[in-house]
């Protein structure tokens, strides 16, 4: 299945978003969660998008996830335009390209911390078994939850937990990793931990992360930060600069 | 597949208890089916083989037309020795046919010199006789298992009636084609149980009595009746045997012969019919009971993993590959209630066989012990039956499971 790829300028970019609005609700009643966003970010980027609650951040991200499209605009995700990708394809699409920590972990109960890194490459990329037992161990060696790989995840602190989720979602090798406040529900020390994870993983593959927060303290460790207010992009800020949006 | 497996067994597991119950549920089912089948079908095939072992043969040949008029057992109606000799010559040529008896049945008067009553008699060769019908030695509860010339088998209630022994002689007196009445002295050689079904309360005389006794001067048969090697290919043998005498006619070129199996000269193949019947409705009651509790574990289990669901989809587990997912659980939540109902109902059925507790009456025969049996052709196909459903009953759950919005999922509380 052939994913539709958009013009030779998106290639430059990870995403670009080009006036992107989105509503929700019925035609009498809209609500208009995003209003003209417009931004690229480049590979091995480390980005932020901040805002209060009900600013649009987890929509964007859920744009970017491929996970919803958007009302109106043009929206390019490593090279491919999501609006023209069905569920089927999104869903290949997300596998291929996209890894994701969520801010409630969403580990898989049944499985082991190893499983659950597993996963991706079972299920979605059918992997070899050798290369998958390499790949898991790499990443979990890299997580530091190599000694934990046998607990199942009520067996393990939320640090940990998220600490797997950063592991399933760089377990593929993809493009980009989002994370919709991936420190929300942890305590300060593990939420730095968490984010010099995640900055390491980027330095160490390359991998650009995308993610959303509202915590002040967190905000300040992406290298990009962009601010959302009521829907739309305020503020763009550049480690060491500021550029306004 | 075998991951996949490996997550639908975990799941499972996840809920142990409504999984233990669920597969109870449906291990219980199988086991009463199995249990059902094989004490019906044992009943059923025992009676069967009562009748047609000790009495009717497994199908019978006469001149068309006698069926009709079987309740006078009308001696005009005889096969005539010529139609005798070319039926014999077709039989003995037949592979299929394990043995077979000619009889002369006709109705006399039978007296004991005190009183006298009604009965009906059959004129056989003993040896075509225990050969064509095995179990009509086991019905002589008194006596020799055997039929002398000059002896009569009395039936019980008749014998019991008449105040009649072993060794008593009584007479038989018949009116014969001609009208003109005769009589015979016989010995009661012994006595036969009572059984259900045409003929069960006949009695056995030899052939050459019988002929004395009718003053025949050459043989006339009114019936052949035929044992053939497989029972169960009874039908088929039937309606080849009925092809190959379809040619033979009288003088009027109409056919001479008719061929009737079991089935239709006993009324007990009704019986066996609502046998057969109920044995269908139990394992519609079984697709219920399976149908309705996989599909309520199933759609329990996608509500209270619609964030889960949202998870994999997220991370892009294909549709195809959510809704194999669940298929898989109900598979397995149907597989393991069919091995472990298949396992306790064999053993059940094992512990009946050998400890003999099932015993019934049937009608005059007392304490007939049944053996029940399950074929594994029926084993599978209830397995296959309730695996089956169990994937069908999944199907709406999974479908639904799969067509979820991962967007929608996440945010489900």
């Amino acid at each position: 299945m052939g994913l539709i790829v958009a013009e030779n300028i998106s290639k430059n970019y990870q995403v670009v978003a080009t006036k992107v609005t989105k509503d929700y609700g019925t035609t009498e009643n809209v609500v208009r969660a995003l209003r003209d966003v417009s931004f690229e970010i480049e590979p091995a980027s480390f980005v932020s998008f901040v805002g209060p609650s009900g600013s649009g951040k987890t929509t964007l991200l859920n744009l970017i996830g491929c996970l919803d499209k958007p009302t109106d605009g043009k929206l390019t995700v490593v090279g491919t335009d999501v609006l023209k990708l069905d569920r089927h394809e999104s869903a290949q699409f997300r596998g291929d390209n996209l890894g994701f920590i969520f801010q409630d972990f969403n580990l898989i109960p049944v499985l082991t911390v190893y499983e659950n890194i597993e996963y991706p490459l079972i299920i979605v990329k059918n992997t070899p078994a050798g290369e998958r037992r390499k790949r898991v161990m790499t990443v979990l060696e890299a997580v530091g939850m190599a000694d934990q790989k046998d607990k199942y995840p009520d067996q393990i602190s939320g640090g940990q937990k998220q600490r797997v989720a950063v592991a399933r979602a760089l377990v593929s090798d993809p493009k980009l990793v989002l994370a919709d406040e991936p420190t929300a529900n942890l305590d300060s020390k593990t939420a730095y931990t968490i984010i010099d994870l995640m900055k390491k993983m980027r330095n160490e593959r390359k991998t650009t992360f995308i993610f959303s927060t509202h915590d002040q303290k967190i905000v300040g460790e992406a290298e990009i930060i962009y601010s959302l207010a009521d829907g739309e992009l305020v503020d763009k800020q550049v480690k060491g600069g500021k550029q306004n949006g | 597949m075998g991951n996949l497996f490996k997550i639908a067994v975990r799941n499972l597991f996840r809920y142990k208890r409504r999984t233990l119950l669920t597969v109870s549920l449906i291990a219980m089912g199988v086991i009463f089916v199995l249990g059902y089948i094989s004490i019906s079908g044992s009943f059923k095939n025992m009676i069967i083989a009562q009748i047609t072992g000790s009495m009717i043969g497994d199908l019978q040949v006469h001149r068309k037309g006698y069926v009709a008029s079987i309740e006078n057992l009308p001696l005009n109606m005889n096969l005539k020795p010529q139609a005798v000799k070319k039926l014999e010559g077709i039989l003995n040529q037949l592979p299929e046919i394990e043995a077979y008896s000619p009889r002369v049945k006709f109705g006399g008067m039978f007296s004991t010199f005190v009183e006298t009553t009604n009965i009906r008699l059959n004129g056989v060769y003993p040896e075509k006789e225990f050969k064509t019908v095995p179990l009509l030695a086991s019905r002589i509860t008194e006596g020799q298992k055997a039929l002398n010339k000059g002896e009569i088998l009395l039936p019980e209630l008749l014998a019991r009636g008449m105040k009649a022994k072993i060794g008593d002689m009584i007479v038989i007196v018949a009116t014969n084609q001609d009208g003109s009445v005769n009589g015979k002295q016989f010995k009661v050689g012994g006595i036969l149980e009572s059984a259900t079904g045409p003929g069960g309360r006949d009695g056995y005389v030899h052939i050459e009595d019988a002929m004395e006794v009718l003053r025949m001067g050459e043989m006339e048969i009114s019936e052949v009746a035929v044992r053939i090697k497989h029972f169960g290919k009874v039908e088929a043998f039937t309606q080849k045997l009925d092809g190959l005498l379809s040619g033979e006619v009288n003088k009027q070129g109409k056919p001479a012969f008719e061929v009737h199996s079991w089935q239709q000269l006993s009324p007990f193949y009704n019986i066996a019919r609502m046998i057969d019947m109920m044995t269908i409705f139990i394992q519609l009651m079984l697709i219920s009971v399976v149908l309705i509790s996989i599909m309520n574990v199933m759609i329990m289990a996608v509500y209270e993993r619609i964030r889960e669901i949202g998870t994999i989809a997220a991370i892009g587990t294909l549709p195809t590959k959510i809704l194999s997912m669940f298929i898989m659980e109900g598979l397995c939540l149907g597989v393991i209630g069919t091995v472990i109902g298949n396992v306790i109902g064999a053993a059940i059925i094992f512990i009946l066989n050998i400890s003999g507790w099932v015993t019934f009456d049937f009608s005059r025969q007392k304490g007939l012990v049944l053996s029940p049996t399950i074929d594994p052709v029926n084993m599978l196909v209830i397995s296959a039956i309730v695996i089956f459903v169990s994937v069908i009953a999944s199907l709406q759950p999974a479908l639904k499971a799969s067509r979820m919005e991962p967007i929608k999922a996440l945010r489900h509380v």
